[in-house]
């Protein structure tokens, strides 16, 4: 086989984003993925855009479709007692469950570990709330907004503040906090089946989203943590963000030998090649002399030229790059980081793929996500042997 | 009671990695039990072992740096000189005992070494070897080099981060992080390919694509609809209230409204008869149309209170209200504490230092901090005599040669 996952079984029942993207990264590397959604609605991505073509159809959900390729969609409404009782058969034949409802909900419902464990005791069940399982916070209702503030990931402070320190903080844009939880969930769910493997034995995994967060940040925790606040503001250093021709581009080189390189690329002029200028520290002394002058450089070229011109000199300069430009970036284009997805509804369209490349067991979209209800004939009559009157009656009456 | 095992206890890893990203990816490995031994030398430290203007003034020596130390707990050091041919053989004798190598040097510099993944197939045919780099191994600028800034600035996180209509937000050492994680999963990913079918593999990490892959659905939007998505601060595409609202001693609190139930509950907290009475805020529609008017009736409640009294509030009525921290804050948060997220461990020069453990609870085999990073070649009696079989007198000679250094 050529997939990393192969044989692995993952039972999902998560909504938006951080739980399907848990199991997208399984499911995308080969794990056979069972995506439990609410009849008729349906995860509430399919209600949020960006929509293909801009109409706001529950199959052409664009974070839909990114974040729930390669699973298998079945429709089920756990609160009714078949409903349960079916939870309880798939949860039976499964190798890892993911649910991101609010803590305490799966034991209302009679679904939590100890439940399915009795059925199954080789699950590996992965929670992923935003506040984790317990403490204080645990029940707080939090939206990725709320997520990334309270994890101080905001211009106050983990993202470089602005010039105008006295205005709103921002977080950074999209779910970043909320795909963090996702990977982590994965990362927790594969080291628990090695657990299994030692043991012999499932368990409960409990994932906190905004414990991700921290741990992201684990560096400058530690400090403030140890009551040394002295954090070196990116402004500190030669470069950071930086405006040319055609946008912006930042630059990073916290190696003397890279300011070197950009002595070089500049041109060697004769300002920046005083001897108090090759340190970092010597350079952070005389910032207000040399920030000016390498900003004034920069203006005179486009992003792409400058990226060029750094690079050749070896110095860590990268253009800021908007979703057209990463799309079109000829280093992406070849290594095959955008892959055509077929999907019956929505249309054919170019998806991002994943950050690594594995040599024998590549990425690859066998399927695209699956529509509202899809599988559900192949899951409840193919597997767990209801006939097909059964599933018109499940319908009539709403558990499916 | 017997101690709970690890749950990668058995695997070992040879981590040629510097400076966050890629000792992030190892590090998560080593809290999980994987025997992880760091190569360094003196000849080129990990940089994050010296002093600098992100590890500040108080550091004395490349074993006493706190940055070095919570990004490599549990791990074992061995010093290599990996300019002498006698140090390669060495790291080829390590890769024959291990299951995974991980290494982001620039690419190309450990196969001029004769240590790339073609070669330690050789030694090691199952080898699972992680490589991460700034844009990927393959490709027309694979030599191209990065740090998490510019990471964020290629992949396109840094384009949609900042305020509407502002400059883009520089974003730091967290996408270091976010890019080691990523080839954490994808090595338990191939560990686990490994153990079904004994084959190893390369798995070739590109930092930039590993940022893209936590937007896809912003990549969608130009995919679909040829839309370019714009910085635009705390602007939700649909909620409102969705923002941040000052609070007393110029503290902010972040609101996020996503339900008529939870708009109604916001209204009963904060009572003021002009969100109820007014058109404008009637329904999600008008809201979201009319949200800076909404925004100051609310700011106006919140101004008067701490963003800790907003929260218990609004929270107690189900609505998603947390303040916006800043380093200080979360240190002493009482959730932050009450989950026991920061832990201590013994550093035999630092003393008591405050780190970070998993951010994940395994119930039965949990992940956990074992022991602080090590001092520069701290286990080279161990991993060269015990696990390479090396006498004293070898050891005492390579160490003159600077083979160990």
């Amino acid at each position: 086989s050529n997939r990393a996952l192969e044989g692995l079984k993952v039972l999902e029942y998560c909504d938006m984003v951080a739980g399907p993207h848990c199991g997208k990264l399984l499911a995308d590397l080969g794990a056979e993925s069972i995506k439990i959604e609410q009849p008729l609605a349906g995860d509430r991505a399919r209600h949020r855009g960006p929509f293909a073509g801009d109409d706001p159809h529950p199959e052409k959900s664009g974070l839909f479709l990114y974040l729930n390729t390669n699973k298998l969609g079945i429709t089920l409404d756990p609160t009714t007692a078949t409903g349960k009782r079916i939870f309880r058969e798939l949860a039976k034949d499964v190798d890892v469950l993911v649910e991101d409802h609010a803590p305490g909900r799966m034991r209302e419902l009679g679904l939590d570990y100890d439940a399915l464990a009795a059925v199954n005791p080789g699950l590996v069940m992965v929670s992923i709330a935003p506040f984790g399982q317990d403490g204080p916070y645990a029940q707080y209702n939090c939206y990725t907004l709320n997520l990334h503030h309270v994890s101080a990931h905001s211009t106050q402070f983990f993202i470089a503040r602005f010039d105008d320190p006295g205005r709103e903080p921002v977080p950074p844009g999209g779910h970043a906090g909320e795909y963090d939880g996702g990977l982590n969930g994965a990362i927790a769910a594969m080291a628990a089946l090695f657990g299994r493997m030692l043991t012999g034995e499932g368990q409960y995994v409990d994932v906190s989203k905004h414990e991700g967060l921290l741990g992201l940040e684990r560096v400058d925790i530690c400090r403030f943590a140890d009551g040394d606040s002295i954090i070196a503001r990116f402004g500190m250093q030669i470069g950071g963000l930086m405006a040319c021709k055609d946008g912006f581009v930042i630059l990073t080189m916290p190696q003397d030998h890279q300011w070197v390189g950009l002595v070089e690329a500049m041109g060697s002029p004769e300002w920046a090649r005083k001897e108090e200028y090759a340190t970092e520290m010597g350079r952070a002394q005389n910032h207000d002399d040399i920030q000016p002058r390498v900003e004034a450089w920069a203006l005179q070229f486009t992003k792409d030229e400058i990226y060029r011109i750094c690079q050749d000199c070896s110095v860590p300069l990268g253009p800021v790059r908007s979703t057209a430009e990463v799309f079109e970036w000829q280093q992406a284009r070849e290594r095959g980081f955008f892959q055509e997805v077929d999907h019956p509804v929505a249309g054919k369209f170019y998806y991002p793929t994943a950050g690594y490349k594995l040599s024998a067991t590549p990425w690859r979209a066998d399927r695209p996500a699956p529509l509202l209800g899809q599988h559900n004939e192949e899951i409840y009559c193919g597997r767990l042997g209801y006939s097909k009157e059964d599933l018109a009656r499940l319908r009539a009456d709403g558990v499916i | 009671m017997k101690e709970k095992r690890l749950p990668l206890e058995g695997v070992r890893v040879l981590d040629f990695t510097w400076a966050w990203a890629g000792p992030q990816a190892t590090l998560l490995l080593a809290l999980m039990g994987a025997e992880v031994i760091k190569v360094e030398s003196k000849r080129r430290l990990d940089h994050s072992r010296l002093r600098s203007l992100v590890a500040g003034p108080s550091m004395s020596g490349p074993d006493a740096s706190f940055i070095f130390n919570t990004l490599n707990l549990n791990k074992l050091s061995v010093t290599l000189n990996l300019s002498k041919p006698e140090a390669v053989e060495i790291a080829r004798s390590l890769t024959k005992i291990s299951d995974v190598v991980a290494q982001n040097m620039r690419p190309g510099v450990l196969e001029r070494l004769g240590l790339g993944y073609e070669d330690l197939k050789k030694v090691k045919p199952d080898i699972i070897m992680l490589s991460s780099s700034a844009v990927g191994a393959t490709g027309p600028e694979r030599l191209y080099t990065g740090y998490a800034p510019t990471f964020a600035a290629m992949g396109g996180m840094a384009y949609i981060t900042g305020r509407l209509g502002g400059r883009p937000a520089p974003l730091m050492g967290t996408i270091d992080l976010r890019v080691g994680s990523t080839g954490t999963f994808a090595v338990l990913a191939a560990l686990y390919h490994r153990r079904l079918t004994g084959e190893g593999q390369l798995i070739d990490l590109s930092s930039a694509e590993a940022v893209s892959a936590l937007m896809g659905d912003a990549f969608m939007d130009y995919t679909m609809n040829g839309r370019v998505q714009e910085r635009a601060g705390n602007l939700d595409r649909a909620m409102a209230p969705h923002a941040v609202y000052r609070c007393r001693d110029n503290k902010w609190v972040s609101i996020a409204v996503g339900s008529e139930a939870e708009w109604r509950a916001l209204c009963g907290v904060v009572s003021d008869a002009r969100l109820t009475d007014d058109e404008r805020f009637a329904d999600a529609f008008s809201r979201w149309q009319n949200q800076e008017a909404l925004d100051e009736v609310i700011g106006e409640w919140t101004v008067g209170r701490t963003p800790v009294e907003v929260m218990e509030a609004l929270q107690s009525a189900g609505v998603a209200a947390m303040p916006v921290y800043g380093g200080e804050e979360i240190v002493t948060d009482r959730h932050v504490l009450a989950r026991g997220v920061i832990e201590e461990v013994e550093h035999p020069l630092m003393g008591t230092k405050k780190v970070l453990g998993p951010p994940w609870r395994l119930t039965k085999t949990p992940a956990r901090v074992l022991r602080h990073g090590p001092l520069l070649g701290q286990h080279n009696d161990y991993v060269l005599g015990e696990l390479l079989g090396m006498s004293k007198d070898d050891m005492a000679r390579l160490t003159a040669a600077e083979v160990l250094y």
